[in-house]
C-alpha cells in the first residue's frame, strides 16, 4: 500500500487540536487522517510516518512480547556456549559476559552489560506487557499505564540484545581457529529472541497505541476531549 | 504550504505528536514534558559530544584485550586487534571489525559536530540531507557497543586457567562510556529545530 501524505494545508485554528499531530521529527502541523489497516500516512514534509496502524496489532504484539520474555528466560538459565580446545573444556552463560569484567575497577561495566543486553530488554518487555493487556481484553487501562509505555518508548534505544547476537557472531569468528564453540539450548533461544523483536516492532504503532490508551483511561476522557 | 506547529503558536509533543496550547506543561495524552524547542538542547549534545570524545582516547591508547598463554602474553588495542586479523590472512574480517571499531566511532564523533554546526551555519548541508544523516547517527549509534560485548564473550569463554586466558583491558570502560555519551549527544539532538528558519 502506497503512503499517504498526511494533508497539512489547512487553517489551524479551525481544527479542534485532538485532530491535530506535529511530526515528531520536524514539528510539520497535520490533520490526522483517518488511515485504514495496512495503510499509513506519512510526514508531508519530511517522510516520517505519522500512523501506521495494523489489524489485531495489540493481540499480536502482546504474544510477541510474551514469547520474548520467555525467550529470554531460558536465554539467561541455559547453557550459552561451550568451548573445546585440545581436551580443556569451558562452558559459559550469558550472565558470565556480563560478568567478564568483574575484577576491580570495571565492576560498574558489568552491571552496564547485564542491564544492556538483558535487564533492560525485559523490563521493556514487561512495560509492553503491563500497557497492552487490558487493551488485548478490551478492558480500561491499568493506572500509570502512561507512564509505563512512555518509559517502554525511553528505553527502546538501550535495548540491546541484538547487538549483543552480533557480538557473539563476531566472538566466534575471531576464536574459531583456536578452539571448538558448541552453542547451547541458550544460544538459539537469544537467536529467536532477535527475531521475534524485529516482528514485534514490525507490529507496533505508537499513535495507534497512544489513541488506545487515551481511549481506555479509566473514568479520564476528560483531559483528551476538553481542548479548545 | 506546510506550517510547522510553533509556526501555528502551538506546541507539538516530541514523543507522541499530540498538539497543545503554549502554556501546557505536560502533554495531556503521554504525559512527556513539553517544549516548543529545547534551548539548550544544542548545548548539551556539544557537552556529551565532548565528554565521549575525551573518554575516547584512552579508549583507543589502552588494551581492550590481555590474552595470556603458557608461553607469551599480549594486549591488544582496539586497531590492534583489527591489524592482527588482517596479518592473520582473514581480511573481509578485518575490514568489518575495522568499520565496527573505527570509521564508525570516528564518523559518528564527525557527524554530529556536522549536524550541530550546520544549525547554526544554514547553507552547509539541506534540511532534507541533516534530516537524513540525523536518522543515520541515531540508527547506527548504539551498535558500536558490539565491540565491548565481543570482549565480554571472549574473555568468559577463554578461561583455561594455565594455559590460555583472554581478560578485558581498562579500555573496554572508556569505550563503552564513549558509546554511551555519543548516544546521549544524538538524543539531545532536537531534530525539529532542522526545519527552522
Ligand atoms: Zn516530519
Ligand atoms: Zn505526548
Amino acid at each position: 500500500m502506497p503512503p499517504r501524505a498526511a494533508e497539512s494545508s489547512f487553517t489551524a485554528h479551525a481544527v479542534p487540536l485532538a485532530e491535530l499531530r506535529a511530526c515528531p521529527h520536524c514539528d510539520a502541523l497535520h490533520r490526522l487522517p483517518q488511515v485504514q489497516p495496512r495503510e499509513r500516512a506519512v510526514c508531508d514534509r519530511c517522510g516520517s510516518v505519522l500512523i501506521a496502524p495494523r489489524a489485531d496489532a495489540f493481540t499480536r504484539i502482546f504474544a510477541l512480547a510474551a514469547t520474548s520474555l520467555i525467550l529470554m528466560g531460558a536465554a539467561v538459565f541455559m547453557p550459552f556456549l561451550d568451548l573445546s580446545a585440545s581436551g580443556l573444556h569451558n562452558r559459559a552463560s550469558v550472565l558470565d559476559a556480563a560478568l567478564a569484567f568483574s575484577q576491580g575497577a570495571m565492576v560498574p561495566l558489568s552491571v552496564a552489560v547485564a542491564a544492556l543486553i538483558v535487564v533492560i530488554p525485559a523490563l521493556r518487555l514487561m512495560l509492553i506487557l503491563y500497557t497492552l493487556a487490558p487493551l488485548v481484553a478490551g478492558r480500561p487501562v491499568l493506572s500509570r499505564a502512561r507512564q509505563a509505555f512512555r518509559l517502554a518508548d525511553r528505553l527502546k534505544p538501550w535495548s540491546m540484545a541484538e547487538i549483543f547476537v552480533i557480538g557473539v557472531a563476531v566472538a566466534l569468528v575471531k576464536v574459531a581457529g583456536l578452539a571448538m564453540v558448541t552453542p547451547g539450548p541458550a544460544f538459539w533461544a537469544f537467536c529467536a529472541l532477535v527475531l521475534v523483536t524485529v516482528l514485534q516492532d514490525s507490529f507496533m504503532d505508537k499513535e495507534q497505541i497512544w489513541q488506545a490508551i487515551a481511549g481506555a483511561e479509566p473514568a479520564n476522557d476528560a483531559a483528551e476531549g476538553a481542548q479548545p | 504550504m506546510t506550517i510547522s506547529a510553533r509556526q501555528a503558536g502551538l506546541v507539538g509533543c516530541l514523543r507522541c505528536g499530540r498538539v497543545h496550547l503554549p502554556d501546557v506543561a505536560l502533554c495531556t495524552r503521554c504525559g512527556a514534558a513539553l517544549s516548543s524547542r529545547d534551548p539548550n538542547g544544542l548545548q548539551r549534545v556539544w557537552a556529551w559530544w565532548l565528554a565521549g570524545l575525551l573518554v575516547y582516547i584512552p579508549a583507543n591508547l589502552y588494551p581492550m584485550l590481555l590474552t595470556r598463554t603458557l608461553t607469551q602474553r599480549t594486549e591488544s588495542t582496539i586497531i590492534g586487534g583489527a591489524v592482527e586479523l588482517f596479518q592473520h590472512g582473514d581480511a573481509g574480517i578485518a575490514l568489518i571489525v575495522f568499520v565496527a571499531s573505527v570509521v564508525i566511532p570516528v564518523g559518528k564523533f564527525i557527524a554530529i559536530a556536522f549536524l550541530a554546526m550546520s544549525l547554526e551555519k544554514r547553507h552547509l548541508m539541506t534540511e532534507h540531507a541533516q534530516h537524513r544523516l540525523f536518522a543515520v547517527v541515531e540508527f547506527i549509534g548504539r551498535w558500536s557497543m558490539i565491540d565491548v560485548f565481543v570482549v565480554a564473550i571472549l574473555a568468559s569463554l577463554v578461561r583455561f586457567d594455565a594455559v590460555a586466558t583472554i581478560n578485558p583491558g581498562i579500555a573496554a570502560v572508556s569505550f563503552a562510556l564513549s558509546v554511551a555519551f555519543t548516544m546521549q549527544a544524538a538524543q539531545s539532538f532536537d531534530p525539529r529545530t532542522i526545519w527552522d528558519d
